[in-house]
C-alpha cells in the first residue's frame, strides 16, 4: 500500500499551482521611489569580481593574511577596505594617480610572491605593502559609476564584494593548518604570481 | 468518526455565515487608522541606507564599549533623533551640507574599526550628533514631501529596535574573532563613507 505523508501528492500538486499562479501573475515590486537603487548596488557588487587581476589579488590578501596569522589575518582586510577608499576617492575628486594598470598588475605579482615564499614580514610592513596597493585598486575600480545609478548603493556594493574576495581568500587559507594545506597554498601563491607577470605584461604593452 | 467531520463542517459553515453578516469595515488602507505614516518611517529606516548604515554603526561601536555606553546610545540617539527630526520638520528646509552627513559614515567606522576604547560620555556625544544630524534632515524630508510628521515615530521606533538588538548582541560577544568582525564592519563603513565623500564632492564640483 502506498503511504502518503501530511504532505502527499496532492498538495505539492496545490502548492506547485499556486507557485505556478504567482509566478504567472507577478507585478513590478516598486517598494522604493528612488531610482536606481538596486542597480547600483548590483553594479558595485559586480564590479570587483569582474577582473581577474582585481580578484586575485584580493584573494591573495586573505591568503597571505591566513599564513601570517592573527593579528595580520584581520589587520589586512580591515586595512585594504579603507585605503582602497582612500584610491577610490583620488579618482572621484579628480587626482590622477600614474600608472594604475602597472600597480594592479604589480600587486597580483608582489602578492602571489608573498603567499608563494610564505613570506614573514612585520606586521605593519605588511600592512603598508598591503596598503599601498589598496590605492591602485581603488582609484581604477571605485569611480566607475554608470549614469543614473546611486553612488552610495554602488559603493555599498564595491566594498561588500571586497571584503568577500579577502573572506574567500581566508576561507581558503583555513588549510594552512595542515602541510599539505600549506603547500597547497604556496602554489596557489605561485599561480598568482604567474598571472600577474602576465597582467604586468599586459599592461606594460 | 464521520459524525464528528459532519459536525465541524456545519461549525466552519456557521462561522463562515455568521462573518458574512455582520461584515466589520477591513481598514486595509493604513491612512484611515492614521498608522500609515508610522509604517512608512519603520520602512524608511530599513531601505534607506543612509540612515541604517550610521545606526548601525553607531550601535556597533556603543556595543563594542560595552553595557553603560550601549544603554545610554539607545536612548540618546533615539531622543536626539526625533528632536533633530522634530526641527527640521519645523524648519522645512535642508540646509545641512551633504558632505557633514558622510563625515558620521567616516568617524563612526573609523572608530569602529580602530575599537578605541571611549568613555561613555564620548559615545553618549557621538550618538547625540548623530541623532540629531539625520534627524533633522529626515524631518526636513518629511516637511519638503509634505508628508506627515508622525513618520518620525516609527522612525524612531525603527532605530529603537535596530540599536537595542545590535549593540547587546556585539556587547554579548566574547570569542575574539567576534569582535574582530565587528571591525572589519567598522573598516567596511568608514570605506563606503570615504567613497560617498568622493561622489559628493564630485557631483558637486560637476553640479
Amino acid at each position: 500500500m502506498r503511504r502518503e505523508g501530511p504532505w502527499g501528492r496532492g498538495r505539492w500538486c496545490d502548492a506547485l499551482l499556486t507557485v505556478a499562479l504567482w509566478a504567472a501573475a507577478v507585478a513590478p515590486l516598486v517598494a522604493h521611489t528612488q531610482q536606481g537603487q538596486a542597480q547600483g548596488f548590483l553594479t558595485g557588487l559586480r564590479h570587483p569580481v569582474s577582473g581577474l587581476d582585481h580578484v586575485l589579488a584580493m584573494i591573495a590578501v586573505g591568503l597571505w593574511g591566513a599564513q601570517l596569522g592573527a593579528p595580520a589575518v584581520w589587520l589586512l582586510p580591515v586595512t585594504f577596505p579603507m585605503v582602497m577608499a582612500f584610491g577610490g576617492f583620488l579618482g572621484l575628486v579628480g587626482i590622477p594617480l600614474p600608472g594604475v594598470e602597472v600597480g594592479i598588475a604589480l600587486s597580483a605579482l608582489l602578492l602571489g610572491v608573498m603567499v608563494a615564499r610564505e613570506a614573514r614580514p612585520p606586521v605593519l610592513a605588511a600592512a603598508a605593502l598591503v596598503g599601498f596597493f589598496a590605492i591602485f585598486h581603488g582609484h581604477a575600480h571605485g569611480t566607475e559609476l554608470p549614469p543614473g545609478q546611486s553612488g552610495l548603493m554602488y559603493s555599498v556594493g564595491f566594498v561588500v564584494a571586497t571584503g568577500c574576495l579577502h573572506g574567500v581568500g581566508i576561507a581558503i587559507g583555513v588549510v594552512h593548518r595542515w602541510a599539505w594545506g600549506r603547500a597547497l597554498l604556496r602554489l596557489a601563491g605561485t599561480a598568482v604570481a604567474v598571472a600577474g607577470i602576465v597582467f604586468l605584461r599586459r599592461a606594460l604593452a | 468518526m464521520k459524525r464528528r467531520h459532519g459536525s465541524n463542517a456545519w461549525a466552519m459553515g456557521l462561522a463562515v455565515l455568521a462573518g458574512a453578516a455582520w461584515p466589520a469595515p477591513a481598514e486595509a488602507h493604513l491612512v484611515t487608522t492614521g498608522l500609515g505614516p508610522v509604517y512608512d518611517g519603520i520602512s524608511h529606516v530599513l531601505v534607506s541606507p543612509e540612515d541604517l548604515i550610521p545606526v548601525v554603526a553607531m550601535a556597533l561601536l556603543a556595543g563594542l564599549n560595552g553595557p553603560v555606553a550601549g544603554r545610554r546610545t539607545l536612548f540618546v540617539l533615539t531622543g536626539a533623533w526625533l528632536l533633530g527630526g522634530v526641527a527640521g520638520f519645523a524648519h522645512g528646509h535642508t540646509a545641512v551640507p551633504a558632505a557633514l552627513t558622510t563625515g558620521s559614515f567616516l568617524v563612526l567606522g573609523a572608530l569602529t574599526a580602530a575599537d578605541l576604547r571611549l568613555s561613555s560620555r564620548t559615545v553618549t556625544v557621538l550618538a547625540v550628533a548623530v541623532g540629531l544630524l539625520h534627524g533633522w534632515l529626515n524631518g526636513a524630508g518629511i516637511a519638503a514631501s509634505q508628508r506627515e510628521v508622525l513618520g518620525l515615530v516609527g522612525v524612531v521606533g525603527a532605530i529603537f529596535v535596530v540599536v537595542a538588538l545590535l549593540s547587546a548582541f556585539v556587547v554579548s560577544l566574547r570569542a575574539a574573532w567576534m569582535r574582530i568582525a565587528i571591525r572589519v564592519a567598522g573598516s567596511w563603513v568608514a570605506a563606503i563613507g570615504l567613497l560617498i565623500l568622493g561622489w559628493t564632492l564630485r557631483t558637486g564640483a560637476a553640479g
